[in-house]
């Protein structure tokens, strides 16, 4: 059988960093920790693995169909998504690259301690939590007490 | 019904139920903050019942999909704990309630982690890191209102008094657990309930409120024998739109 194929798994990786994280749209769904892996078959065939960030997240159904956009732009049609749950999602799985862009968006990037290290807006220290919960699940609402301006921390889960 | 099918059913009425009666706080919280809290609590627990019913569905073989499960099963077929039914009376009960189910959850998924059924593990896994984060909360905010004003004191007790005697049944081991157990899918849920005891004792020390006196249990959810009569109208308004247009999709 000759061997059809014509792109590289780390094709796919770079094409992935262009999609957006629907609601963050700062950060890519790679940079998310979301996408686990990538398969090309021997007909060019993909299959590409994702796990939710929360059980929940009404975004899951957005980020599978903004990737299959974004591959059939670039010719990818044999395309499978499988969803798996284990491991569970953790924000161990943010890159660095992800973790400073929220930070330069406005939201403070998960910390194993719990809560934001400074005001992402004047990097003050003095912060404070308004709720464990915010605009979407992965968020909760802190508040800086130097620059006065609310601000929200991405949950460290 | 295979006991498997029915041990699923159970995780999953659990969720669903408490997940929409939470939801029904959305709108009409008392802060703009604790609306948020509650709809993500509820879209978390919404999440968590597509991931076990989901697998009741696949388990039972009979073509139904976790939304046939949820949107056209009547009230005898739900199998939730009944404290996770009864309506929402005020912020105070539904947070009392959140907790006294979130202490249970914990150790609860935690031991189901080690199920020698991969998927009921996996499940577990997933649904136990959002189970933490809501027993933070619920403990946060039960300490808070308990430990607050003489109003707030009062409704704490209040929801205390009436859901306490409702807790037991989700310790209630019956045949099924038994069955269960034996195929090494889960502990019998008894097992848990001296973690929850202590996390039960902690928390009510620190807001100041009494565990009442009482070894009553209202029971009939998990079995689905005796739903209370609040069970159906909440099913109305969750169903409607399945049952008026049969098959309706996004
Ligand atoms: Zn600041």
């Amino acid at each position: 059988m000759v061997d059809l194929v014509t792109v590289s798994e780390a094709q796919i990786w770079a094409w992935l960093e262009g999609v957006p994280d629907p609601e963050i749209p700062v950060i890519s769904v790679v940079d998310l920790g979301v996408i686990r892996a990538v398969d090309v078959g021997s007909s060019d065939d993909v299959k590409i693995t994702i796990t939710p960030t929360y059980s929940g997240c009404p975004a899951m159904s957005i980020i599978a169909l903004d990737i299959r956009t974004a591959l059939a732009k670039r010719g990818i049609e044999n395309l499978t998504l499988e969803t798996k749950i284990a491991p569970p999602w953790t924000t161990d799985w943010l890159s660095a690259k992800g973790r400073a862009q929220l930070e330069d968006y406005g939201i403070a990037p998960p910390r194993a301690a719990g809560g934001p290290a400074h005001c992402p807006q004047c990097k003050s220290r003095q912060v404070e939590k308004i709720s464990r919960f915010g605009s979407t699940p992965c968020k909760a609402q802190w508040r800086c007490t130097s620059c006065l301006e609310p601000f929200d921390y991405f949950k460290c889960i | 019904m295979t006991p498997l099918f029915e041990f699923l059913l159970r995780q999953g009425d659990n969720a669903l139920v408490l997940g929409h009666r939470t939801s029904e706080w959305c709108g009409v919280a008392p802060a703009l903050e604790e609306d948020i809290a509650l709809a993500n609590t509820a879209l978390d627990l919404i999440g968590q019942t597509q991931l076990w019913l989901g697998y009741a569905a696949e388990v039972e073989g009979a073509g139904r999909s976790a939304n046939d499960l949820a949107y056209l099963r009547d009230v005898y077929d739900f199998r939730n704990v009944l404290m996770l039914e009864v309506p929402n009376a005020d912020f105070g009960r539904t947070l009392m309630r959140q907790f006294l189910f979130d202490a249970f959850q914990v150790p609860w998924l935690t031991a189901l982690q080690g199920s020698d059924d991969q998927q009921v593990a996996d499940i577990a896994a997933k649904s136990l890191k959002e189970a933490q984060y809501h027993l933070d909360r619920s403990s946060e905010t039960v300490i808070m209102l308990g430990d607050g004003t003489d109003e707030s004191h009062a409704r704490m007790k209040a929801a205390l008094d009436y859901l306490f005697p409702y807790a037991g049944e989700m310790f209630a081991d019956d045949a099924i657990d038994t069955a269960i157990r034996e195929s090494g899918v889960a502990p019998l849920p008894s097992t848990v309930r001296t973690q929850w005891n202590e996390t039960l004792r902690r928390v009510m020390n620190e807001a100041y409120l009494t565990i009442p006196d009482t070894t009553f249990n209202h029971s009939g959810g998990r079995t689905g024998f005796r739903h209370t009569e609040y069970l159906g109208h909440m099913l109305a308004t969750m169903q409607t739109l399945q049952r008026s247009y049969p098959g309706a999709t996004w």
